[in-house]
């Protein structure tokens, strides 16, 4: 899948979001777990705003959720993405509660729906880029 | 709650031409928008003594030295998106009640069609002062988890809120549509509005091509190179100006939680005005059958929709009820975004549904004039879902 001629913009990250790319890069979906009362949270935060703790963990996700939202854009909101179109950005919750911006990899437009289950792939687009996409479970 | 109400009246409201191809820098744009915001509150340029900069485009300081306003007591910015405008004039009557300052001017506007890289063609040949765009607290989520899917700008994300609503609370596209065609046939009525004399049909609203499903062509906004502004003053000195006073009686700001990520929220539905909504209500001691016209901020209709929800004029999932052509078009229950907003007036970042409500209150509309317009509400919506509102008298 490597593809040193991938178009698309890739994530524009530093300090915790480095460290979310660094494990897709390892094919690990990993989200900030409190270590002081365990709560899971995504984008990734300085503080556990439920308990105020500092301390955290990358805890592994089991890669499973459920369609929450999505959007299907017809018409290119940026110019690298119009060979995509139709393409749709998705929001899927995870089992363990947190919500990401996707994409399916195997769902066309029409077929969307809310609660459609799905886990997660890894698409290697660059050498050194792994992005979390998600495909329809049976 | 009652700390600023009726402290603080808009004496002076104006804007600078509407047009796709302005020629000239936003901050020049926002200037002659607050000239005539001065001069029609009966003010000199060195009268101003507050500033409460745009978001985008210059800052206070810009203002003030171009005005020649050589003692600014006041400068602050609300960094709220499209919600700036109506947050701003709680800054204001903050400064004004608190004594901080006596006349303060709110300008924002932009070059939103010709600094648009695809419609606009980047055309940016006009020289001035072009100030440094200031960091905004999305960039940062936008640019590490929405942009590799990209998911880069509002009509998107605002989508995700909408086809999640629609999908659980059937939602017809009809509601939507009611919002387009009522804003196109008050455009018709405004002289200064940019799709004036172009009908739209509920068949042609129904036919437009896609946008960002759920959103077609005419739930999207207009992109415009316009300003406008606005002029606050306290209740005492008001009452000596030009035109009858405007008073600010409820005003209110809010933010959805987390305010810099729309996926996380426990509840995507609980916006800004979630929060504000009552506490502009309490402060103005009204309630919602005491409205007579809403100017709330339509970026694209489904916005209007879940703000119209969020402040309680109907409970959530009820708004494919609410919202009829009969409730919302002019002569009717509660005539809504009277000058055609920004989808069929001009894209101002809402500060031209203040402009509006405040000529609607002193009965300057002509042939959209609410009749015995008492109070309106007034709404913004930024960002990822930052509200304000107003609720202003005569």
């Amino acid at each position: 899948m490597a593809d040193k001629m991938y178009k698309l913009p890739t994530p524009r990250v530093g300090g915790y979001s480095a460290e979310f790319y660094k494990y897709c890069r390892d094919h690990e979906l990993r989200f900030q777990r409190c270590t002081g009362c365990g709560a899971w949270r995504h984008i990734p935060r300085d503080m556990c705003a439920k308990c105020g703790s500092f301390e955290f963990e990358w805890a592994r996700s089991k890669g499973r959720g459920k369609v929450f939202s999505w959007t299907t854009a017809r018409q290119p909101m940026m110019a690298q993405f119009a060979a995509h179109i139709p393409y749709s950005p998705v929001i899927v919750e995870l089992d363990e509660g947190v919500r990401m911006v996707t994409w399916l990899t195997d769902v066309k437009p029409e077929e969307l729906e809310l609660g459609m289950p799905v886990e997660v792939v890894f698409d290697d687009v660059t050498p050194e880029v792994s992005l979390p996409k998600f495909r329809r479970v049976a | 709650m009652d700390t600023l109400k009726d402290k603080a009246c808009i004496v002076g409201v104006g804007e600078s031409a509407f047009t796709r191809g302005s020629g000239k820098t936003e901050l020049r744009l926002m200037l002659e928008a607050s000239l005539a915001a001065i001069g029609d509150a009966g003010l000199k340029p060195h009268d101003i003594d507050g500033i409460v900069g745009p978001p985008i485009g210059s800052v206070a300081e810009h203002f003030a030295a171009n005005l020649g306003i050589e003692d600014l007591r006041f400068a602050t910015t609300v960094h709220m998106g499209g919600a700036s405008p109506v947050v701003s004039l709680q800054a204001a009557a903050m400064a004004i009640a608190g004594g901080v300052a006596t006349n303060v001017l709110i300008p924002l506007g932009w070059n939103g069609y010709s600094s648009n890289p695809v419609r606009g063609g980047g055309a940016r040949a006009e020289t001035g002062e072009k100030p440094m765009p200031e960091p905004n607290p999305m960039m940062n989520t936008i640019g590490a988890f929405y942009l590799p899917y990209g998911a880069t700008v509002p009509v998107q994300w605002y989508a995700w809120l909408a086809t999640r609503h629609k999908h659980l609370y059937g939602t017809p596209f009809e509601t939507m549509g009611a919002i387009a065609v009522n804003g196109r046939a008050n455009a018709h009525l405004n002289e200064k509005a940019m799709m004036r004399g172009r009908p739209l049909t509920m068949d042609d609203y129904l036919a437009a091509r896609w946008v960002s499903y759920p959103f077609r062509l005419y739930d999207c906004c207009l992109e415009t190179d316009a300003a406008g502004a606005v002029v606050v003053t306290s209740a005492e000195r008001a009452r000596d100006l030009k035109h009858p006073p405007v008073y600010i009686s409820g005003v209110a700001e809010g933010h959805p939680y987390p305010a810099d990520d729309i996926p996380a929220r426990p509840d995507p539905f609980v916006i800004g005005l979630s929060f504000a909504a009552p506490k502009a209500f309490a402060m103005a001691g009204v309630t919602h059958k005491d409205i007579d016209f809403l100017e709330v901020y339509d970026c694209f209709t489904y916005v209007v929709m879940l703000q119209i929800e969020a402040m309680g004029f109907c409970k959530r999932g009820e708004i494919k009820d609410f919202i009829t052509p009969e409730r919302i078009r002019l002569g009717g229950e509660l005539p809504l975004n009277t000058h055609g907003g920004l989808l069929s007036e001009a894209h101002v970042w809402g500060i031209n549904h203040i402009i509006e409500a405040a000529r609607q209150l002193r009965h300057q509309c002509g042939p959209r004039q609410v009749k015995d317009a008492e109070i309106g509400l007034v709404t913004g919506w930024g960002d990822f879902g930052d509200g304000g509102l107003a609720i202003l008298r005569r």
